[in-house]
């Protein structure tokens, strides 16, 4: 490899780049696009479940038990309903989630033989979201339990008897359980995939569609030279969409970053390598921009997006596909930023993943390079 | 003097379509060898093939004693390549352009700064230095094409049709700034379906179906012509019976002008003449050219209709 001609095609396609502001647009508005898209609306926090109330007993423990959802931020209580129609249409209308419905004997069972039913409806359609207000709703009830039992016990002079058991979390790296720390990192990783081999899906491609590869054969430079020289600008312009996201993601999320900068950089750095090859090499292997902009879209953006664990936990998923994971670079790269921003945690726990990463980049520079025919035909 | 360029034998085939067949020439250094055809001949392939761009499936392909399909051998510095289609980057302006290509031969910045003067002055593009190539006429194109092709002083300069597309008076210039580079022992291949063009090369081939169908001097060529050429001006219903009359004798028809230009075996040139003019038709002698040879040669091999389509 002669280093001037690789300066010299690195030059041409950065001319070209600064040339077409469209597509400097799209490479610089995509990441930040992306953030804002999923960094808002990728939300997995349930707050304020839209929650109906149906207050048959009307006595003064009622309204302590109905305050205590009045209270909480998980629950929004936007309707005092008057009978199981009136909750029917409500949840049907989307109005409400769920409904709390306190019998006519709730206080006198409270006080007489407890313990008292009191009813509460979840619209499951939404599975997830309703499985998290369950656990909120449960939550509420247990507290207040807790802290009735502990008022008669006071009342009656006998010792309180505390519950027999006593859940106390701590949660760690991500303490408030925000969904955008843990989103975001993922996030970052997805956009360095799909930014990577888009960018460079149209070079060779286009080369060979403008017929200026002809000229370009007929030279000196080889292909070795022609795949570094063009890497060399997309690979500046991916790190620039890098500090973008970063950027974004402390500044407008507040997501917090525990970890190594550098280590950062490097990982993203070495996952960027193998996103740009791969695009090179769809370009090398379709020929046509379209057909090689298609299979960057198809190849990674699914792959990374779905099998990554960025969204969904691939602990939870069957087995074949657990093992398939194995081959989405993303995945590592998720892993890695994730262990970075939230756990502060450095080589000595991801040196493996950085060496798959490094280990993808290498193994798919090497395929476009042996792809790569200096001929027309 | 010994040839720097030498093609023998070669043979491609496209799918079906045999794009050449046993195509055999040599080119001297300081001379100025066209590859005359029509369309479809071949000529592209064979520059192709000789710029190192396709690897021929028979015969052997040698410049400056390389072959040109071995890129570690140093023969591309050798070598100057004009594709036929557009293939210099269109949002690159004219003096980009050339500095990439001299950038990829390596030349130093003063290498670089002193041949493109002189490369932009006479070709006349130094006004237009700063323009984008993809907003330049077909001629400046042509000549800017020309020009990225010869900054590194190529011994070899393969030209596919560089003509095309380009108005008589930048044609003029073309020429012009060939016979200059020819001058100073730079070997010249050049394509074109220009039968016109042919006089202005040191040698010709002519091609046809993938083959060399003849090759010399083109003076000499004509000279040797032993075919008659007539223009013959009359209605179509009353020249065309007495011309398939004629049958074998008649080697080739053309249209010129409202009229035909038909070539014609010597010996019956006196006999056509009498029954063309019998017919109601006006007949006259013209000096022979090349396109007359090439269509001649050409209708050797195939029926006169398709050579003159």
């Amino acid at each position: 490899m002669n280093a001037r001609r690789v300066l010299a095609v690195a030059r041409k396609e950065t001319l070209h780049v600064w040339r077409d502001p469209r597509s400097l647009g799209m490479a610089l508005a995509i990441p930040a696009l992306m953030m804002f898209l999923f960094g808002y609306a990728l939300t997995l926090d349930v707050d304020n479940v839209p929650l109906a109330v149906w207050d048959q007993s009307g006595t003064p423990e009622s309204r302590e038990l109905l305050s205590r959802f009045e209270g909480s931020r998980y629950f929004d209580v936007r309707l005092g309903a008057l009978g199981y129609p009136e909750i029917e249409r409500a949840i049907l209308d989307r109005e409400v989630m769920a409904a709390v419905v306190i019998p006519w004997d709730f206080a006198a069972r409270l006080n007489a033989s407890p313990p008292a039913p009191v009813q509460f409806l979840l619209d499951g359609s939404d599975a997830n979201t309703a499985t998290i207000a369950l656990g909120y709703a449960e939550g509420v009830a247990r507290s207040y339990t807790i802290e009735d039992a502990a008022r008669r016990a006071a009342a009656s002079g006998v010792p309180a008897h505390a519950a027999p058991l006593e859940l106390r979390s701590r949660v760690w790296f991500n303490e408030d359980l925000e969904s955008k720390n843990f989103i975001v990192p993922g996030l970052i990783a997805v956009i360095m995939m799909v930014i990577a081999a888009l960018l460079t899906s149209l070079t060779i491609a286009r080369e060979w569609e403008q017929g200026t590869m002809e000229q370009l054969v007929s030279t000196p430079v080889t292909g070795n030279e022609i795949i570094a020289g063009k890497l060399l600008p997309y690979f500046a312009l991916g790190m620039i969409d890098l500090a973008v996201s970063v950027v974004i993601g402390k500044y407008l999320f507040d997501v917090p970053l525990r970890g190594s900068v550098a280590l950062l950089v490097a990982s993203s750095a070495a996952f960027l390598v193998g996103g740009l090859s791969m695009g090179m090499l769809f370009s090398i292997v379709a020929r046509s921009q379209l057909l090689a902009t298609q299979l960057a879209l198809m190849i990674t953006f699914l792959p990374a997006f779905l099998l990554s664990g960025f969204v969904f936990a691939i602990g939870n998923m069957p087995r074949p596909i657990q093992v398939a994971t194995h081959v989405v670079p993303a995945r590592y790269l998720v892993s890695l930023l994730r262990g970075i921003y939230l756990k502060g945690v450095g080589l000595e726990v991801l040196a493996g993943e950085l060496a798959l990463l490094a280990a993808f980049g290498a193994a798919v520079l090497f395929a476009a390079s042996r792809k790569f025919r200096k001929k027309l035909e | 003097m010994s040839p720097v360029v030498a093609a023998a034998g070669l043979g491609h085939v496209y799918g079906a379509v045999r794009a050449l067949d046993g195509l055999s020439f040599a080119v001297a250094p300081g001379e100025l060898y066209g590859l005359i055809g029509a369309d479809g001949a071949g000529k592209t392939t064979a520059l192709r093939i000789l710029a190192g761009l396709i690897v021929p499936q028979r015969g052997s392909a040698r410049v400056v004693g390389l072959d040109p399909a071995d890129t570690r051998s140093g023969v591309r510095e050798s070598l100057g390549y004009m594709p036929q289609r557009y293939s210099l980057y269109g949002d690159l302006s004219v003096a980009e352009n050339l500095r990439f290509f001299a950038r990829l031969f390596c030349l130093s910045r003063r290498e670089y700064a002193e041949r493109s003067a002189r490369l932009l002055a006479i070709t006349r593009l130094e006004k237009f230095a700063g323009r984008p190539a993809e907003q330049l006429s077909g001629g400046m194109y042509k000549k800017l094409a020309l020009a990225c092709a010869l900054l590194h002083r190529p011994r070899v300069l393969l030209l596919d049709e560089p003509t095309n597309g380009v108005d008589p008076v930048s044609r003029l210039d073309l020429w012009e700034l060939l016979y200059e580079f020819v001058a100073e022992g730079m070997a010249v291949v050049v394509s074109t379906p220009y039968m016109d063009e042919a006089e202005r090369c040191h040698r010709v081939g002519l091609v046809h179906h993938g083959r060399l169908l003849l090759e010399g001097e083109p003076r000499a060529l004509v000279a040797g012509f032993t075919d008659a050429v007539l223009q013959v001006a009359g209605a179509a219903e009353c020249v065309e019976p007495v011309l398939e009359r004629a049958g074998a004798d008649v080697v080739a028809v053309a249209p010129l002008g409202g009229a035909l230009r038909v070539v014609v075996r010597r010996g019956a040139s006196a006999g056509l003449r009498r029954a063309l003019a019998a017919a109601g038709a006006q007949v006259e002698p013209l000096r022979p050219n090349f396109e007359d040879l090439f269509l001649a040669q050409a209708a050797g091999g195939a029926p006169a209709g398709e050579a003159a389509a």
